[in-house]
């Protein structure tokens, strides 16, 4: 690629705007090797973003969690494209939360939730990489006494073409180092047309040490005189220890000390972990469960039926027009009313954290979503001030939002190492633990009344949502004014600007909100709040397409008079999807369509039912538009993934709780979906609208539960209004 | 407490744990290969697969003291020296991983399979392979467990596996 305008704009800005900020930073070449890069040929850094080494190989610093979702490999190909290297000699390195810290977020925010990875630091990664490319084409320039503009660049390779000299990133590396890297705003990113790497189907950067064993998860720690710790913490959520009798643990073989947990709990620990764990067992504990132990599902949604009932204490999120009067002068009048279960991530690597704490610093090593979050939790929990914690990270074996914003098990760990100081404890959860003491999806419920008139067309919607909110668990003390929570009612904003947009156009709507809390802690869970909002709204609209007598997609259209972007998504699931082709004997069709996270998704879902109520699901069409799709095999690979663990909670998925606890304790009561339940999946990716960036992890999962759950009620022609999928007569 | 010989991908190892001991965490506590992961512990998950004389089986429910020295233990360490065993191949082709912590299990259960059965069926596939993935990579493994069948029985490639 030649030389453009681009480098003029950013030389003559550098003469005349003097000295640059953003990126001059102090030059810590060997960061890259604190960091454990394996080869030791000195990297050089190339502002913050990028470090190269003599032999060509481009580093590029990743500060987002990469759990699976392909985000390190995406971000990968953001920086590589603006800094024209060659993609085979790209290589990745993690940035540490202290080090960000130190440097003045250079690496921005390092959280990974809410399908941040790429949408929300697309912009200064891909200035990143432009710098380096500036920063090494300055130096080809100085030392050729070329002008810039008559240098061409090609994966790595610099050439003057005048002059028939070329010379490599490599070679010039510790000449660009000197220089002072430009303002990253100056710098002008490349045409989507110019594109080479940005929009392949690339495999990703970090597959190799998967296959044999070789990669390390948090899990997988070991450190010189490591103890190892099992935790028990009591089974009612905000219980006490009444009295621990240890005696018995202690003379167990391996074991060297049982330590509370705060007030909640207690862990052994021991040589190994297994001996920890067998320990926990023979600690004789009494727990004072308090209320909350009266407390059951039947408690809980009585609690939720009142929210859907009360005239007081309500939050009206939307209101246009009169809906009350209007559904009361309609000539049909539908109604129903939905519920979505509590739900565990049960991420396939259990929480885990190992921790050291010294006299005056402590250590961490750790999967997280969250290194900031994570070094401020070990910081407030062992009174170390920040600048002398320490977080080493691991990528998480899954995350789903429930190695997120909540850190509880950093807390944790660090709370029992700070009991033996000068050890590093690994503390492993069981899988038991993992599962009964989650940060759960919320639970809820929703009543919905419509009204359509002579000509079915529908003249207004009352929705009415009952149910715990996120927020107000995590912020107890928060001053919640009137009941004011829009997490809760993702999915179902009016602005068009809003990435989580309802997009239907209703003329009388009132949507209400009534926050009805439990003492079960909630979270965060792949898609939020989006995956139970778009399972009531798909399916009651549904319900009111079959009262109108009208096709689902028909209907849908109907409603969709302005939002182009996701009507043209439906319009793709159903051609593509077959929809209106006739269906094979015994075979049922169900179509949804949602936009979050700025992605627009629908799905059709092909399936057959047989006369004892069993689910075959032999298909499924999902088209999304997510603008500009930056590896498309990333993203097939991510809405499967979405299909699976969107299919496991429809079909199985429920946290219920008994006696304050929760019943579902491992995966044999807890099912998911395995292989041969894996219908086909068919992903068809939009080409990019200009100038958007959506979300990919969780904005897919949204219209699984609704498009199954459709096609179900159109195979039964009845509704089916309350999840999993097993607790329901399917005949 | 005594101390026992196991002979893992074939190095012996003396190790000292309780007879109950599941062999999952004697591998990866006291022998140190950590790349046989732990999940369930109830042989539910299969992130714990191992070949034990051949045959696949879930390490976290298998007690110390039904381990003979005799006995051969291959882990995903031991799969192959390289890298080279065409599961391995194929599942860096089609890119199968995504958090990569259940693949070790799927692994070596995918080249269980292959062992007993060159060419496997769809419903080969789908009956023996019932480890749990939550990312969701089940079509990608469907798919490189067919690329490992085919690497390993065209005749370019029969020194493979």
């Amino acid at each position: 690629m030649t030389t453009s305008r681009r480098d003029f704009l950013i030389k003559s800005s550098l003469v005349s705007g003097g000295l640059c900020l953003g990126l001059s930073l102090p030059f810590t070449a060997n960061l890259a090797l604190a960091a454990g890069t394996e080869d030791l040929a000195s990297p050089i850094e190339m502002g913050a973003w990028v470090l190269i080494r003599p032999d060509n190989t481009c580093i590029v610093r990743i500060a987002k969690t990469e759990m699976g979702q392909g985000t390190l490999t995406g971000l990968a190909q953001l920086v590589a494209e603006e800094l024209d290297c060659d993609w085979s000699h790209v290589k990745t390195e993690k940035v540490s939360p202290q080090e960000n810290l130190k440097r003045k977020n250079a690496w921005g925010q390092m959280l990974t939730v809410g399908s941040f990875g790429i949408r929300f630091s697309q912009d200064y990664v891909r200035r990143g990489g432009a710098a380096a490319r500036f920063m090494l084409l300055t130096a080809a320039a100085d030392q050729w006494q070329v002008p810039l503009s008559e240098l061409t660049v090609s994966k790595g390779i610099v050439t003057h073409q005048n002059s028939s000299r070329s010379t490599t990133y490599g070679k010039l590396a510790e000449a660009a180092a000197r220089l002072t890297p430009p303002d990253p705003k100056s710098l002008i990113l490349k045409e989507p047309k110019d594109w080479k790497i940005i929009g392949q189907p690339l495999n990703r950067l970090d597959t190799a040490d998967k296959l044999n064993g070789s990669k390390s998860y948090g899990i997988d720690v070991n450190l010189p005189n490591m103890l190892n710790a099992a935790v028990m913490a009591c089974p009612v959520f905000g219980g006490k220890v009444k009295s621990l009798d240890d005696s018995r643990a202690l003379k167990m073989p391996g074991v060297k000390k049982v330590v509370r947990l705060d007030d909640y709990g207690f862990a052994v620990i021991a040589s190994t972990w297994w001996r920890a764990k067998e320990a926990l067992g023979a600690v004789l504990v009494q727990w004072d469960e308090g209320a909350a132990a009266q407390a059951s599902d039947a408690t809980i949604k009585a609690h939720l039926e009142d929210g859907l009932k009360t005239q007081t204490g309500l939050y009206e999120f939307r209101k246009n027009g009169n809906a009350l009067d209007a559904i009361q002068g309609a000539v049909k009048k539908i109604e129903g009313t939905y519920y979505a279960p509590f739900l565990a991530h049960a991420t396939m690597e259990p929480l885990n954290c190992t921790a050291l704490v010294e006299a005056d610093r402590a250590e961490v090593w750790v999967g997280t979503q969250d290194p900031e979050g994570a070094l401020l939790a070990m910081s407030k929990q062992s009174g170390i001030a920040i600048e002398k914690c320490f977080l080493n990270r691991y990528d998480p074996g899954g995350g789903f939002g429930r190695r997120g914003r909540v850190s509880d098990y950093v807390t944790m760990a660090v709370s029992i190492a700070q009991q033996m100081p000068g050890t590093p404890i690994k503390m492993i959860w069981s899988r038991e633990e993992d599962m009964t003491h989650g940060q759960y999806r919320p639970i809820s419920m929703c009543k919905f009344t419509a009204g359509l008139d002579a000509n079915h067309k529908v003249v207004g919607m009352h929705v009415r949502l009952s149910g715990q909110s996120i927020y107000a668990w995590r912020n107890p003390t928060a001053n919640l004014k009137d009941y004011k929570d829009d997490f809760q009612l993702q999915g179902w904003f009016a602005d068009p600007k809003s990435d989580q947009q309802l997009c239907y156009t209703l003329p009388n709507l009132l949507i209400e909100y009534a926050m009805r809390n439990s003492h079960v802690p909630v979270g965060t869970w792949r898609g939020v709040n989006v995956p139970q909002n778009s399972f009531y709204m798909e399916c009651f609209i549904e319900e009111m397409a079959r009262a109108s007598g009208m096709d689902s997609v028909e209907f849908r259209r109907s409603l969709m008079p302005t939002q182009s972007r996701q009507l043209a998504m439906l319009n793709l699931a159903a051609e593509k999807g077959d929809w209106n082709k006739p269906l094979a004997k015994g075979k049922h069709r169900g179509i949804a369509q949602f936009m979050s996270y700025d992605t627009y998704s629908a799905a059709t879902i092909e399936l057959s039912l047989d006369k004892s109520g069993a689910v075959k699901i032999h298909r499924i069409v999902l088209a999304l538009d997510c603008g500009y799709a930056v590896n498309p095999a990333q993203i097939e690979a991510q809405v499967q993934g979405s299909i699976v663990y969107g299919l496991s909670a429809a079909l199985w998925g429920e946290c219920t709780i008994q006696k304050g606890r929760v019943v579902q304790t491992n995966f044999h009561n807890y099912r998911v979906l395995k292989l041969a339940e894996m219908p086909k999946v068919e992903t068809i990716i939009k080409p990019a609208l200009k100038g958007s960036w959506g979300g990919i992890g969780e904005p897919t999962i949204a219209v699984v539960a609704p498009a199954l759950v459709n096609a179900l009620s159109n195979a039964l022609g009845r509704p089916i209004r309350s999840l999993p999928l097993k607790n329901q007569k399917l005949v | 407490m005594k101390s026992k010989k196991l002979n893992i991908n074939g190095k012996n190892y003396e190790v000292d744990a309780e007879d109950q001991t599941p062999l999952l965490w004697v591998i990866r506590e006291q022998v140190g290969l950590t790349g046989t992961k732990f999940g369930c512990g109830i042989a539910q998950c299969g992130a714990c697969s191992i070949h034990l004389n051949g045959a696949l089986a879930r390490s976290c429910v298998i007690p110390l003291s039904s381990i003979k020295s005799s006995d051969k233990i291959t882990t995903i360490e031991g799969l192959s020296k390289d890298d080279s065993h065409p599961v391995q191949k194929a599942w860096l082709q089609v890119d199968v991983p995504q958090c990569g912590y259940c693949q070790s299990g799927q692994i070596m259960a995918a080249s269980a399979l292959l062992k007993r059965k060159a060419r496997p069926t769809d419903q080969d596939i789908d009956e023996a392979m019932t480890n749990i993935c939550r990312c969701g990579t089940y079509q990608r493994i469907r798919q490189a467990i067919h690329l490992a069948s085919d690497l390993t029985n065209s005749p370019a490639n029969k020194k493979l596996g």
